[in-house]
């Protein structure tokens, strides 16, 4: 059944990113997208990782969606075309792809038991989670607690990539701040 | 989008549930899957939600542009103050334990409670920080 649900999801993944490489309407690609980090929720519930779902689903299909057509919103909507072939992007993308799938060879066979990953703190925090924290879930509690420094240091970097994008985006706010316009209101 | 009212009906009847399901991911993330930064994301989104029906103008009313993007620094901030009572008493830093001597899980619980707050903080005001340095732009 799980395979089924895989092979469905994943088909649908491929379908989608080609529709989006040849797409030349970007309010197409945006929505496409969304559907893409959807689908992509949707795999990672079927691999039990919940809280990786969420996310994708409310920053990946949500925010990212509003950001990127808002964008839209400020430049054009449609894609020029590509003066000439692009060889040389090609076959950096073969390269990289080729050796990506390579190395997916050298890991370890998927949902194996046995690796260093699993073998190490794994089973302490899944062992005394409840007894330590008395947190039930155990993702929460290896991410808050013992692991708290390095969700600090995620924080931290949240932080300091808002202000390098609100810098880039309101260094100009000066200039305008005396003229009055419209402002966005949705499509 | 102004005279839209069905879509305008049906945000005002959805944006407190939304916002009500962010606090419960906040809340429930020690029991359930979400955290500090689900809660934040979704409770942004609320907000977004918002000033695309309404209009950025009567959003600014709700959460205003400065607080927000004083509420960036504010979550790192908490999130670090969490860490110095248990330096002061002479443990590690970020440990909770030193909430709560006497049942030191429990004082683990509330101190995964106060960092989220502060992830939760954090990443509300960016994702929101961001939107609204976006709709600044389409002024130009």
């Amino acid at each position: 059944m799980i395979v089924l649900v895989m092979t469905v999801l994943l088909t649908l993944l491929a379908v989608i990113t080609i529709v989006i490489i040849r797409q030349r309407s970007l309010f197409a690609v945006v929505i496409l997208t969304g559907v893409y980090s959807f689908l992509m929720a949707s795999v990672l519930i079927v691999l039990d990782a919940v809280d990786v779902a969420m996310t994708e689903a409310s920053v990946g299909a949500g925010v990212s969606t509003v950001l990127l057509l808002a964008t839209l919103y400020l430049t054009q909507s449609r894609e020029y075309p590509q003066p000439r072939p692009a060889i040389i992007p090609l076959f950096v993308a073969l390269g990289i792809g080729g050796a990506l799938i390579a190395g997916t060879f050298g890991l370890p066979p998927f949902g194996s038991a046995d690796t260093p990953i699993h073998n190490r703190t794994a089973p302490r925090y899944l062992a005394k989670s409840i007894e330590e924290t008395t947190v039930p879930n155990v993702v929460t509690s290896v991410l808050a607690d013992y692991r708290g420094y390095d969700t600090m240091g995620e924080t931290v970097v949240i932080f300091t990539a808002g202000i390098g994008v609100l810098l880039l985006l309101l260094g100009r706010r000066r200039r305008y701040s005396s003229e009055t316009g419209e402002e966005i209101q949705g499509e | 989008m102004r005279r839209d009212l069905i879509l305008r009906i049906v945000t005002k009847l959805v944006l407190p549930f939304i916002l009500l399901f962010a606090l419960y991911v906040h809340f429930h993330g020690d029991f359930g899957p979400g955290g500090g930064f689900q809660a934040g994301v979704i409770a942004a989104g609320m907000l977004i939600l918002h000033s695309i029906v309404f209009g950025v103008r009567s959003t600014k009313h709700i959460a205003p542009q400065g607080l927000v993007e004083a509420m960036i620094p504010l979550g790192v901030l908490i999130y670090a103050s969490v860490g110095i009572p248990a330096l002061i008493s002479g443990r590690n830093f970020l440990d909770y334990g030193v909430f709560d001597p006497h049942h030191t899980p429990h004082g683990h619980h509330l101190g995964i409670l106060m960092v989220e707050s502060g992830v939760l903080i954090t990443v509300f005001s960016t994702m929101l920080a961001i939107f609204y340095a976006f709709s600044e732009r389409g002024r130009s």
